[in-house]
């Protein structure tokens, strides 16, 4: 069965050779130890499991804050799982080795095979075994059949077989692309690493809220952004500059409360072109040359106008946030630093300083309390506040929430609380000293993901021959036949009746051969015939 | 609509059971004759030498010779497991119905949440296992097995997953999460399908290497392992590009939606599990030192990834994927 494997002969490579050096002797065998099938189960097996912690643990690259929640409820562990880089598994040191080494190991198997293939492809089908009874498949063509190796090769070939005539001998071999396709899938999993490391290299993203106004328009440089991550290959000014402005965004929500469409308009701003309008929605997002707008979240922000006790007024309509609560409750505070300024020394106050904070209900129940909407929609909105006056902290230099207040002002008594109303849009309270806060009404806002990400279109063209590949590796199936024809003893080809032999070898798992090479015995005896009659009609 | 789609799901759950009784019928009818057989004995006549009475052992190995004398209780079994195999064909149809008029009632593709999911791909299973009954009858009895599953998961769904009609909340709103989903269920379904002749292959193999306790004497009237296995094989197979296209088509969606395509989010990260798991199983089974059990071992690994997927993830932990409508 010899002639059975066309793997190019290797010399016996286990022949001991004399003075090797013992590194690398080493060397050579770790190598082929990675790149062997085994090697690659193990290295496959241990992704899987190292990926586990990636769902268990929460993430820092999918939700920050329940990373701080998880340091909070696990103070010991937290910080010694962080070490290990388990809320970064992704990103981690063991991760990364275990996926680079599977790579290597990748490629340590392609580049030989890719090299057995293509020679496989350039050699012609092997040689035919000396005992065709002994494959899986054989066949005595009954009656006399076609003498004419060249005729059956012409059957073969027009079945797309790769022929190849030796003599009286035909053999012939088919299924290449199961090898092809094979080596395509595996080669395409490395264009996909190459497209995620592209992305993550030269890729950048950022998110932010987005209120309506023109007011608010945001423009696209690094400090705009409540939160961004550049790739290391990505600088502050390669940021490609656009301002969008919220013009309008629209919400339907069903009778039960669940969201039915969400569409947002904004007019973009690039330079050197005229501002155009555009909408958007989740789903599909907002494509602009150089960046894509995801819409991710929505919400309503108070407009609060504030009227100090020199009458000064100034508005806040800084976003309240979602509380998670399905029917949008959100929380939120405005802040006044700039209040009650003596407008005839135009000292600031530090003391004096105002702010509210407290709920936002989009739909406020009958009756108190008021700490939860009743529907996500604007049916009948109110502010459930509290007012502070004192020093908000803002000037200390340590980084705050623009959406909480600062409570170590509230603990040190440098900001006293002063009471807690309810307010409907149009309603004014006043406080203490006369001065008055009114609810005007409320503005919408997005909160947006403006994302950069080169390298998709690589992922998407490799997904594709990965999945080309895949389908060619598992469907098409490699096998051989053979024919030979031994001439009648003694006669000539066209006096007595020659002998076929047939013989095939499926050389991958292949139920359905014995029938195809039962049909390809078939036409060759069919084929055979009608060459032969049309031979004697020459005659 | 609705209703008339809960009604047909539990006479779909009813009658699988019956072909699940009916199937155990016709392996009771084959065990019948083995209790008359002294139990130390059962090694010698093994090979299918009758005892006195007629009381003949069953071929359990491939070679051995059916008794010429007409066994009526072979035949009744035979009766039962056909009757198994149309009262699954009446269930699945049954089956259909819910699913069908599900998707009337909501107006959309009935994927919206995990009860719909879980009827979806219960349906693709027991529609693949007809389909290759049809083509290799003499696999028949690893329905019982079939049927068995079958109740389980969608009793299950029945009473844990249950919810109401609702329509999709806009996330879902997109043909990529018709593409998406269809095809993860098509997937979910024959790789549900695939742990059958799994599970039966290793207890059967276990039988024919000669291993006579507990769950290996279950297999005892199983089809031959080597056809277990290949059918195994050609399950996996034919499931995991599909299950490759699912996760490209969802990573796709998920650019769209959320404006990433890949994000860890823990579903993504099960998915990507279980791919690496079943692309494991490929592999050992086209290598050759590693043993055909441990590669059918992998492959029922790769199952309960999906079942972690399917159920953990929802139950367990909460994502952008969290919509299964179970709280
Ligand atoms: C990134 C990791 C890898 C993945 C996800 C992967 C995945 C797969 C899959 C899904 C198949 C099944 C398709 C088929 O049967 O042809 C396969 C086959 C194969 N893989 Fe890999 N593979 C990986 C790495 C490797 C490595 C490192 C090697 C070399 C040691 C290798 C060698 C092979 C071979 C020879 C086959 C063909 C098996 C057959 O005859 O069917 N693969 N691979």
């Amino acid at each position: 069965m010899t002639t059975v494997d066309d793997r190019p002969a290797t010399p016996p490579a286990e022949a001991p050779r004399r003075r090797v050096n013992p590194v690398l002797a080493l060397l050579r065998n770790s190598w082929r130890q990675l790149t062997s099938m085994r090697t690659a189960l193990i290295l496959l097996f241990l992704l899987a499991v190292a990926a586990i912690p990636g769902s268990v643990l929460p993430q820092r690259g999918v939700n920050p804050e329940n990373v701080d929640k998880w340091f909070v409820d696990h103070p010991d562990l937290a910080p010694r799982l962080d070490r290990i880089g388990a809320f970064e598994v992704f990103g981690s040191v063991w991760f990364s080795a275990i996926y680079l080494l599977l790579f290597t190991s990748l490629i340590g198997c392609i580049l030989p095979r890719t090299r057995d293939h293509v020679r496989a492809l350039r050699m012609r089908p092997p040689a035919a075994p000396k005992r065709l009874e002994r494959l899986p498949q054989h066949a005595v063509l009954d009656g006399p059949a076609a003498a004419d190796p060249e005729a059956i090769a012409a059957v073969l070939r027009r079945r797309r077989w790769r022929v190849t005539v030796r003599g009286a001998e035909v053999s012939a071999e088919k299924g290449y692309l199961k090898e092809t396709g094979n080596l395509l899938f595996h080669t395409s999993l490395i264009a996909v690493l190459l497209g995620v490391a592209l992305g993550s290299w030269y890729g950048w993203h950022g998110n932010r809220i987005l209120v309506a106004g023109a007011d608010n328009a945001f423009c696209n440089t690094r400090q705009q952004y409540a939160e961004v991550s550049l790739g290391p290959r990505v600088d502050s000014a390669d940021l490609p500059p656009f301002c969008l402005t919220l013009e309008k965004f629209e919400a339907d929500y069903l009778d039960s409360g669940q969201a039915s469409r969400f569409w947002a308009t904004v007019s973009v701003d690039s330079p050197g072109g005229t501002p155009r309008t555009a909408g958007f929605s989740v789903n599909s997002p907002l494509r602009l040359d150089s960046a894509n707008v995801y819409l991710l979240g929505n919400g309503y922000a108070p407009i609060l106008k504030y009227t100090d006790r020199y009458g000064n007024s100034q508005t806040s309509d800084d976003p309240f946030l979602r509380t998670g609560d399905p029917n949008a409750t959100e929380e939120g505070v405005a802040l006044f630093p700039d209040a009650n300024v003596d407008p005839r020394t135009g000292t600031r106050a530090p003391d004096q300083q105002v702010a509210f904070d407290g709920l936002y209900l989009p739909t406020a129940p009958k009756s108190a309390p008021f700490v939860a909407s009743q529907f996500p929609a604007e049916r009948d909105p109110m502010v459930n506040l509290t007012a502070y006056r004192g020093n908000l902290g803002l000037d200390a230099g340590i980084p705050g929430s623009v959406y909480a207040l600062d409570q170590r002002q509230v603990a040190n008594g440098k900001l006293k609380q002063l009471g807690t109303k309810t307010l409907r849009p149009g309603e004014t309270w006043t406080l203490d000293d006369g001065s008055t806060l009114e609810f005007v009404g409320t503005t919408p806002y997005v909160t947006l993901a403006v994302r950069h990400a080169p390298g998709q279109t690589l992922l998407l063209v490799a997904s594709g021959t990965l999945l080309l590949g895949l389908m060619g590796s598992l469907f098409a199936r490699r096998r051989r036949v053979w024919f030979r024809v031994t001439p009648p003893a003694g006669g000539s080809p066209t006096s007595g009746s020659s002998l076929v032999e047939a013989g095939g070898l499926p050389r991958t798992e292949h139920p359905g051969f014995a029938e195809e090479f039962a049909q390809l015995v078939a036409a060759v005896s069919g084929d055979g015939a009608d060459q032969r009659r049309a031979r004697e009609g020459d005659e | 609509m609705s209703a008339l789609s809960d009604q047909l799901v539990t006479f779909a759950i009813l009658t699988y059971l019956v072909a699940m009784i009916s199937h155990a019928v016709e392996f009771a009818l084959g065990n019948a004759r083995k209790v008359a057989v002294p139990a130390p004995a059962r090694e010698l006549v093994g090979a299918g030498v009758g005892g006195p009475g007629g009381v003949i052992d069953g071929p359990d190995t491939p070679g051995a010779t059916r008794p010429d004398r007409p066994d009526r209780s072979a035949d009744r079994a035979a009766l039962a497991g056909r009757l198994a195999g149309w009262l699954t064909a009446l269930a699945a149809a049954l089956h259909l119905g819910a699913v069908v008029t599900r998707g009337i009632a909501a107006e959309r593709m009935p994927w919206g949440n995990m009860y719909e999911f879980v009827l979806t791909v219960t349906w693709i299973g027991a529609a693949a296992w007809l389909v290759v009954l049809w083509k290799q009858p003499s696999l028949r009895r690893l329905g019982l097995f079939l049927t068995l599953v079958m109740v389980l998961l969608l009793a299950f769904a029945e009473l844990k997953l249950y919810v109401q009609v609702v329509p999709l909340m806009p996330a879902l709103q997109s043909y990529w999460f018709i593409i998406h989903v269809s095809t993860i269920i098509f997937a979910s379904g024959i790789f549900l399908l695939g742990v059958v002749p799994a599970a039966a292959y290793l207890m059967r193999a276990g039988w024919e290497q000669g291993r006579r306790s507990f769950p290996y004497t279950l297999a005892r009237r199983l089809p031959a392992a080597a056809g277990l296995e290949r059918l195994t094989f050609t399950l996996h197979a034919f499931a995991f590009p599909i299950f490759t296209f699912a996760v490209i088509a969802g990573a796709i969606w998920a650019e769209a939606a959320w404006g990433r395509a890949w994000g860890w989010d823990p579903k993504e990260t099960w998915a990507f599990i279980s791919w690496v798991v079943y692309a494991g199983y490929l592999h050992a089974r086209a290598t050759p030192s590693v043993r055909r059990n441990v590669a059918t071992w992998i492959a029922v690994v790769g199952f309960l990834t999906m079942l972690m997927n399917l159920f953990g993830v929802n139950f367990f932990f909460t994502g952008l994927h969290s919509y299964a409508g179970v709280n």
